[in-house]
């Protein structure tokens, strides 16, 4: 088991830089997520710690040791593949088996390896069978018990749960968390899909064109995005932009918008604000002053969309559509079309620099 | 896949006749009928024509057990056809290998023209420019000698060799062509697996490429072990005297000798050899496979 560090790695290809200047320290025996959109290179950055690429510049190390001129089949890392690409001639046990054999351990020890591997991923009955007699969910889990029965340094997980349908992705995700805490191991996960991003990691890096936008534990990026980016890719977000003053921004019409979340910035600086919908409450009465919710703007409801626990609004404000999301409390539902008032705290409210 | 083909079987073979028929006609009227005249020729006693008498025998099939020529030919022929089929696989695979996985776009049409071409340019015509290549003072021997130092005689020409190159050149496209097809079906994904649990690029060849490509390579094998056995216009152009083999001395009957029974009755022999050899070879081929 060990840490990984990527320092500065850059790669391009062609004239397209798919990474620039990437450093993320990735904590011993912590679940890390590499979110992004697709070609944000989050997956070339995989392949870089994997081994399969190498980096035009940069430092890659696995617990100390520097890595990046390593080829793959040296790094003795673990890897789990979007297609999960299992050896279709080979048995289920001799899937698993692989990687001790090639290393030329004793058949006894791999048979016992193999089969605690497969009783980990709960599959210790299928060893004899092909991986087309397997569901995908079987599936997934035999590419993760070949990955781990190796004793790899570190697990990558390249987009492993992407083609499962949601009720096993749920599952699949328990599981994984589950096998991930029980053997300790370092993991690097790359998803586009921020709820198993929140969900499932420790950490998350997100990465946008080559670059790391942000990095931390899922809910510092989530209550403290320090971009626009950041707060729209890992879950909604309402963006205001106008002016920074002392304490907030002032809009385009004057309104302000008291901000005490995010950095202080020069007054007059362009900069935003970030408010999550479902921090925002909507009245159709006047709102109460001792309630802290300093902001307030007045709109008109577009569209409510009903989703069981939960109803998300869509408020007209000045051309601008705000979003909110109120919990299903047995209270009156707002009809389309009324005059509503929106408001929530300072401390709901993040700066941002534009 | 398999769904599908259950939902095939399902519907029956009546929707499926109007397209089997004309090709299944075809094979019967241009393979089945013809082959069904060679059988009858073979055991006649002489061809019935000019009304010449003729009459049932076995002697044509006996001719092959009472002289040991005819065995001794048939196991210079499977030699061949086993010789050339390994050639070809060390010649074809590695470029199979290089034209499904390394070339992409422009480059790999360009490296698929060239495999394809034998099968462009006319047999004969192929055959010959080898011969002109092979020969003492011809276009190797030339090409040598004026770039070696030292004085060389190459002469080729009319030895087993030059029957080797010959064959190879004509079949190694069909090996390119069949292992092609099934490297390229080939996950690049599962080359990576293998390298990320540790095999080297060595290992990940013997253990998953080479299983998986075995169809490619078995389908490569029939296709060219099977003409080969039976080949003459090689033999006997590049490989003069010592290029007797046992298709040629087929060819003989048909052509110089006119021994039409005998001929039918040698061919039959080596179709039954050859059915012999794929079906002994079948339980082995497909455990590796």
């Amino acid at each position: 088991m060990a840490g990984v560090q990527v320092a500065n790695v850059s790669r391009s290809f062609g004239a397209h830089k798919a990474l620039d200047d990437v450093s993320i320290d990735f904590a011993d025996g912590g679940f890390y997520a590499l979110l992004g959109p697709s070609g944000s290179g989050k997956t070339t950055l995989l392949r870089q710690i994997a081994g399969f690429d190498f980096p035009d510049s940069g430092r890659i190390a696995i617990g100390g040791e520097s890595v990046e001129r390593v080829p793959v089949e040296k790094r003795r890392i673990g890897m789990v593949f979007q297609n999960y690409a299992l050896f279709p001639n080979m048995s289920v046990a001799d899937n698993v088996a692989f990687g001790l054999s090639v290393r030329g351990e004793a058949k006894a020890t791999i048979a016992a390896e193999v089969q605690r591997a497969l009783d980990l991923v709960q599959l210790g009955k299928l060893g004899a069978r092909k991986p087309h007699q397997l569901s995908g969910g079987q599936r997934q889990r035999v590419a993760l018990a070949r990955a781990i029965v190796t004793k790899p340094r570190v697990l990558l997980l390249d987009e492993p749960l992407g083609a499962l349908d949601k009720a096993l992705r749920v599952d699949m995700q328990i599981e994984l968390k589950r096998i991930q805490r029980e053997i300790g191991i370092t993991t690097i996960f790359v998803t586009h899909d921020q709820e198993e991003a929140l969900t499932m990691s420790d950490r998350i890096g997100i990465l946008r064109d080559g670059r790391l936008v942000q990095e931390g534990p899922p809910e510092e990026i989530y209550d403290r995005p320090q971009s626009e980016f950041a707060a729209t890719f890992l879950g909604d977000a309402n963006i205001f932009r106008g002016n920074a003053t002392g304490n907030g921004i002032l809009l385009a019409d004057g309104t302000t918008i008291a901000a005490a979340v995010g950095d202080r910035l020069v007054p007059g600086a362009k900069a935003s604000c970030a408010v999550r919908p479902e921090r925002i409450q909507i009245s159709t009465g006047v709102v109460k002053p001792d309630t802290g919710n300093a902001n307030s703007l007045k709109g008109q409801v577009s569209k409510r969309i009903f989703a069981g626990n939960n109803s998300t609004y869509f408020v007209d404000r000045d051309g601008q559509t705000l979003k909110v999301i109120v919990q299903n409390t047995g209270a009156e539902r707002l009809a389309e079309g009324e005059p509503v008032v929106l408001s929530w705290s300072p401390d709901s409210t993040v700066l941002i620099a534009a | 896949m398999a769904d599908q083909l259950a939902i095939g079987s399902r519907r029956g073979l009546k929707p499926a006749l109007p397209l089997l028929l004309p090709a299944y006609l075809w094979l019967t009227v241009a393979i089945f009928l013809p082959l069904s005249a060679m059988v009858f020729f073979s055991f006649m006693t002489d061809l019935p024509l000019a009304g010449k008498d003729w009459a049932f025998t076995l002697g044509n099939y006996a001719a092959f057990f009472s002289q040991g020529l005819y065995a001794t030919l048939m196991l210079a022929s499977l030699r061949l056809g086993l010789e050339v089929t390994l050639w070809c696989i060390v010649i074809g695979y590695p470029a199979a290998y290089v034209l499904a996985k390394v070339l992409k776009g422009r480059s790999r049409e360009a490296i698929f023209l060239l495999v394809i071409l034998p099968f462009w340019s006319n047999g004969l015509v192929r055959i010959f420019s080898w011969a002109m290549v092979l020969r003492e003072g011809g276009i190797l021997d030339t090409a040598l000698n004026a770039v070696l130092p030292f004085k060389i005689n190459i002469d080729l020409m009319y030895s087993y060799p030059a029957v080797i190159i010959g064959l190879v050149h004509s079949y190694v496209p069909y090996m390119v062509l069949t292992c092609y097809l099934t490297l390229q079906a080939i996950d690049d994904s599962l080359i990576e697996a293998g390298r990320s649990l540790g095999a080297s690029r060595r290992q990940v060849l013997w253990r998953v490429i080479i299983p998986l490509s075995m169809p490619g390579l078995i389908a490569g094998a029939a296709l060219i072990f099977v003409p080969v056995v039976g080949s003459f216009m090689e033999p006997r152009i590049l490989g003069g005297r010592t290029g007797t083999f046992y298709g040629t001395v087929i060819e003989d009957q048909f052509v110089a000798v006119f021994n039409w029974p005998l001929g039918a009755a040698l061919s039959f022999i080596l179709l039954a050899v050859v059915l012999i050899i794929l079906a002994l070879a079948a339980p082995v081929l497909r455990r590796a496979g």
